[in-house]
């Protein structure tokens, strides 16, 4: 047996690797880059990159148009994850009802906006919230509602990307929301009958308790990603109306890619990493504490 | 009293399935726009009201995507991609979560918990350092520049080692008796009993390329490398073209995967229940 000590290290080595080059490494490079002045100059000769300890960071602090995608992504966040798990889990439990009919052509239906592409969907809600020629404001007008003009209002802007995302992903924890509810004994919902409960105290007594544990991740989950929005604001409004959907990821973009100020985009990366560790160690702690 | 239970449970289920027919039809109407969108002449779906059919079928907007913007090409990149990116990481994934499995080595768990608490890393934050590092070695605007950095992936690698953690020692332990070699052994043994779970990753990891944006946009600045995505947006950043031209643009990007999902549903929806994560 001896003899085999490399082997699982060979079966290793392409993945960790590949992994080391270009995951690890450049995780450590980005923290060094956040401080120095790493910029357009810098890219043709190292030596023009200096450290400048915290400086990238102290900028940030005072730099508006940070603090905007800040607020925009935690309003995208605080809004548009709850929305999102509200409506999946409400489209779980319609879909486990037993009255229901027809459950994998609705399933299935739910679920196609998750496996499309993002950029395409992107690109058909743009023209779906038209002002004038949109079906959005068209359908609203027919139930006796004034249309917006959505994405070129800085207040309804967010809003609907909002839509988009809730429109896009709710399938995807409705699944998982689904799995959970299934996996509820059905001696709970016979006890709570038993015990003369209605619809509504089964489903706050024995469905929200049974569900807290996948709630929690779900929701988690749903933060985590919400965080790195990008592709819906690059494509539908380029953070505009008045930076009014400028997101953390997307100024990290511009900053990086458009103005090459590699250091200062650096310091936004960590940041964004600062605040999707918080949240994951929250899931952690909170999920030890129930284990325990 | 009878009557009365009878007639309540009716309501609720005629109730129920007018519900949930209105959510799929707020759920489809998108894509049903975006395809009656796609064959429709130039300027009919900029009218007031707005148009859910067009007036007469054309394939015109298809012919000018493929004759005069290339998209054959650009599908043609987001297909390359999404293959080679599919069948490189199922090899180089699968050789690693049978290591993590089926091997006892002393690096074993340090290394497994390392790789899974960075899992939390958000890839944005190795952005522009992988950037610089393609650029230079060259990869820039290259298909290695997409299919090198993703070769390996945390999660793939768990995936596969949980399957694999129910394979019995005895198959393996019969095989080394006969003098199989460790490579036959993952080649002719584990492989083949693994085919569900592989299927499942190949899916993901497919769907996931196919659909990625950030990482194309960044390696690919050329427009004959362009994929669909990054087609599709630079398409609407440059001038304002024609809503039926992007619809059938939306059209041809969203089919493949699709399609691809229509015919393995069954192994997508086994990989989120074994703890799925978003592309």
């Amino acid at each position: 047996m001896h003899k085999k000590i490399y082997t699982p290290y060979f079966f290793l080595a392409p993945a960790l690797g590949t992994l080391l080059i270009f995951f690890f490494l450049p995780v450590a490079a980005a923290f060094l880059m956040s401080f120095t002045d790493f910029d357009i100059y810098s890219l043709g000769n190292l030596q023009r990159a200096r450290f400048i300890l915290f400086g990238n960071y102290s900028q940030l602090l005072s730099d508006p148009l940070f603090w905007k995608a800040l607020a925009n992504t935690f309003y995208f966040v605080i809004v548009g994850g709850p929305l999102t798990i509200i409506v999946s889990l409400l489209a779980a439990i319609a879909l486990n009802s037993r009255l229901l009919y027809f459950r994998n052509w609705f399933r299935l239906a739910f679920f196609m906006p998750v496996v499309t592409t993002l950029v395409a969907v992107a690109v058909v809600w743009r023209y779906l919230y038209h002002p004038r020629f949109g079906i959005i404001n068209y359908l609203l007008s027919q139930i006796g509602i004034q249309g917006v003009d959505w994405l070129g209002d800085p207040h309804w802007a967010m809003p609907a990307l909002i839509l988009l995302a809730v429109w896009k992903n709710f399938g995807y924890h409705m699944m998982i929301f689904l799995a959970g509810l299934q996996a509820i004994p059905d001696y709970l919902y016979e006890a709570a009958r038993i015990d003369g409960a209605g619809w509504w105290r089964q489903f706050v007594h024995v469905t929200v308790p049974q569900l807290a544990p996948t709630t929690f991740f779900v929701t988690i989950m749903t933060i985590i990603g919400y965080f790195q929005f990008f592709a819906e604001p690059y494509v539908m409004t380029q953070g505009g109306p008045l930076n009014a959907t400028l997101s953390i990821v997307l100024y990290l973009y511009q900053q990086g890619f458009r103005w090459w100020r590699m250091g200062y985009a650096s310091a936004i990366a960590f940041i964004l990493f600062i605040i999707v560790f918080f949240f994951a160690m929250v899931q952690l702690s909170l999920r030890k504490r129930g284990e325990a | 009293m009878k009557t009365n239970k009878f007639f309540r449970k009716y309501s609720a289920m005629i109730g129920l399935h007018l519900v949930m027919i209105l959510i799929s039809f707020i759920t489809l109407l998108p894509f049903l726009w975006m395809l009656a969108a796609s064959f429709m002449k130039s300027g009919e779906a900029s009218s007031f009201p707005p148009r859910f059919l067009p007036s007469e079928f054309t394939l015109a907007q298809y012919q000018f995507l493929f004759q005069r913007l290339s998209l054959g090409r650009f599908f043609l990149n987001s297909l390359i991609l999404a293959v080679s990116v599919t069948f490189v990481s199922l090899f180089v994934n699968s050789l690693a979560g049978y290591a993590f499995a089926k091997f006892s080595f002393r690096a074993k768990r340090p290394l497994f918990v390392f790789l899974l608490s960075s899992m939390i890393i958000p890839g944005q934050v190795t952005m522009l350092p992988v950037f610089l590092l393609l650029n230079k070695l060259g990869l820039l605007n290259t298909y290695f520049g997409i299919i090198i950095p993703g070769m390996a992936s945390i999660f793939g690698i768990f995936l596969i080692r949980q399957y694999l953690q129910s394979v019995p020692d005895s198959l393996i332990e019969a095989a080394r008796i006969d003098g199989a070699r460790d490579f036959a052994i993952y080649w002719r043994i584990i492989l083949p009993l693994a085919k569900p779970v592989l299927v499942t990753l190949a899916l993901f990891t497919f769907m996931g390329t196919w659909n990625d944006f950030l990482w194309p946009l960044i390696v690919m600045t050329k427009e004959e490398m362009y994929t669909l995505p990054v087609a599709l947006a630079n398409l609407l950043g440059e001038h304002t073209p024609d809503p039926e031209l992007m619809m059938a643009g939306s059209v041809i990007t969203i089919l493949p995967v699709l399609i691809v999902f229509m015919l393995l549903q069954k192994y997508y929806i086994q990989g989120i229940m074994l703890g799925g994560v978003k592309e």
